[in-house]
């Protein structure tokens, strides 16, 4: 018995967010994840408040846990104080320690935001610095930052700073500073929830038969969970179109 | 008894902002896309406005994109943040100042997670003790760098050389503002207005004699999502935010979007490039983008600051035509040019240029 619902509530996140749900749907009205993806944040609400394991099993394992983009609008507005994006939160937390993160496509996508935004925390001290923003992984960012990804020396010393000085914008932290950095996510368990999360992509990346590296992102797996879109998650007919042609 | 009645029911939604004295920490993403605001904030604070603002270079991330990209638990940002109250209580600071919506939210969840699990507060300091040795107090008030330009915009005002005014017709601009979810969202009381009347650009665009443009998604997220955008399967969520507001915005005819965010900022910026490219279409008038300008931007060019230090050319959509509108004289030839005046290639496909 692997008494999730107990579980949960040593996350402090949901014991604060959540107080019993009366299943108004205000949080799914204001949800800008409901209106993209099929997605629901009143069902899961209601799933997690059964207190049933097995339930609670099927929704670690579950697409529908990754699709909340956590603007937590659903604070403001819900009638009971509750905050479905915190239950989120600590349901995602959980899923990854025990590893049933990697049963879900999106879940999976997991393994990129750490080998992305996980490691340049301890290697750089920055979430996303702009050196890591490469045009070929962000098209969007347009032919304005290919320049600056090219002038970045540049770009920083016109706005008055150093690129990798002492002080300023982007800034290089000294070893001592990156050595607190590390020792702060050692001593708060920030390490072991890394080694959750590669062990097991290295696992989900045996079953589907896919190369994966140790480290970095030049590897089949980490590819294909950055850039795989089975199309399953979407709404029929977006509520876009109604907007568009006029309410 | 009715003036007081009204006076407690406001004061909810009224922010007392400290007046001297700032512990500053930066943005990952407004150093990373917009430096020049930063340099501005600092700039116009101790110059301009004469105050005591102070930033240890060894404050790092405080790592909320990767808290809530869920890859860094609670107990970690925590005794991360902690680390920052550390440096300000070293050097005898106790108004911490963030240039980040993100991290702003996740200072206020801290510090109200503090004090309603003490706890909490007991096994971070636990902790941040374990890992660096070091201590902090708890800083008497925490404020988004936009709070203190809000605070300080009458006085801005009064060196304003170009205010939000049509130079030719004397009518105000119209401007859209745009919060950011996690600025008072979360816990309303943090924000000037609170969750309902978000004030802090408002105040500033009316002060510099703007007019808000009000429409029906002005509240709604820009769409970052964080792990919606951090991996790119995933970037149709984000863009597809953004585009309803631009959608929802256009028949308001809106001459800039001012935003509190600075990933807001990027987004509503970058997805305006993006829709351009993948359809064809344009949000502002005459076939145009909408500038998205950051509030140091809005504040730099309302006082006269050079645009192009300011760092408007690194923007896709580009600020002419609001500038032109506010009839500010700048040169092309100037915009691409390094700090020693090299001239560096221009990017292709601008937007309004």
């Amino acid at each position: 018995m692997e008494n999730l619902y107990t579980q949960l509530l040593e996350d402090v996140r949901f014991e604060e967010g959540l107080n019993a749900c009366m299943n108004c749907g205000v949080c799914t009205a204001i949800c800008p994840a409901a209106e993209f993806y099929n997605y629901d944040p009143r069902m899961i609400v209601d799933m997690v408040q059964t207190r049933n394991d097995e339930v609670i099993r099927d929704l670690l394992k579950s697409e529908t846990i990754w699709y909340c983009g956590q603007c937590m609008s659903c604070k403001t507005r819900c009638p009971r104080g509750n905050t479905p994006g915190q239950i989120i939160m600590a349901l995602r937390l959980l899923s990854q320690k025990l590893g049933y993160f990697t049963e879900s496509e999106k879940g999976r996508q997991q393994f990129a935001v750490k080998r992305t935004v996980g490691d340049n925390i301890l290697e750089y001290g920055y979430c996303v610095p702009s050196y890591d923003v490469e045009p070929e992984r962000h098209p969007e960012q347009g032919p304005v930052w290919e320049h600056i990804y090219e002038n970045l020396e540049h770009f920083i010393a016109r706005a008055g700073g150093e690129l990798y000085g002492k002080e300023g914008p982007l800034r290089r932290f000294t070893p001592e500073v990156m050595q607190e950095l590390r020792d702060i996510f050692d001593v708060t368990g920030g390490l072991d929830l890394f080694d959750a999360i590669e062990e097991a992509s290295e696992k989900k990346a045996k079953e589907m038969d896919m190369e994966f590296t140790k480290e970095g992102i030049d590897c089949e797996y980490f590819r294909h969970v950055y850039t795989f879109d089975s199309g399953i998650h979407f709404i029929e007919e977006p509520i876009m179109e109604d907007h568009e042609t006029g309410r | 008894m009715k003036l007081e009645g009204k006076k407690r029911i406001w004061s909810e939604f009224q922010k007392e902002i400290p007046d001297d004295h700032f512990f500053y920490v930066r943005s990952c993403i407004r150093q990373s896309f917009f430096p020049g605001s930063e340099q501005f904030f600092l700039k116009v604070l101790k110059e301009d406005l004469g105050k005591d603002i102070f930033e240890d270079p060894n404050h790092t991330t405080c790592t909320g994109i990767g808290y809530h990209g869920d890859v860094v638990q609670f107990d970690t940002i925590q005794t991360v943040v902690a680390r920052h109250f550390a440096l300000a209580t070293e050097h005898g600071y106790k108004d911490v100042v963030i240039s980040c919506v993100t991290s702003f939210g996740i200072y206020e969840e801290i510090i109200e997670t503090w004090k309603h699990y003490p706890e909490t507060l007991e096994k971070t300091r636990e902790n941040l003790y374990k890992a660096t040795g070091r201590v902090f107090d708890v800083p008497d008030s925490i404020t988004h760098s936009s709070d203190i330009i809000y605070k300080f915009k009458d006085e801005i005002a009064a060196k304003a050389k170009f205010p939000l005014i049509d130079h030719v017709t004397g009518e105000p601009l119209r401007i859209v503002e745009h919060i950011g979810c996690h600025y008072s969202k979360m816990f309303p009381k943090y924000g000037v207005g609170g969750a309902e009347f978000p004030h802090v650009l408002i105040g500033m665009i009316e002060a510099w004699g703007g007019e808000v443009i009000d429409y029906p998604e002005r509240r709604h997220c820009c769409g970052f999502g964080f792990r919606q955008y951090i991996v790119q399967a995933n970037r149709g969520y984000s863009l597809s935010n953004s585009r309803k507001k631009f959608v929802s915005m256009q028949p308001y005819k809106p001459e800039a979007i001012i935003a509190n965010c600075p990933g807001c900022t990027m987004f509503m910026d970058k997805w305006q490039y993006t829709i351009k490219e993948m359809d064809g279409m344009t949000y502002g008038q005459h076939g145009q983008g909408i500038p998205v300008l950051t509030y140091e931007e809005l504040a730099g060019i309302v006082m006269g600051y050079n645009p192009w230090d300011l760092g408007l050319q690194y923007h896709n959509v580009q600020s002419e035509p609001l500038l032109d509108k506010m009839g500010i004289k700048y040169d092309q030839e100037e915009k691409y040019l390094t700090k020693d005046g090299k001239k560096l290639p221009v990017p292709k496909d601008l937007i309004n240029a």
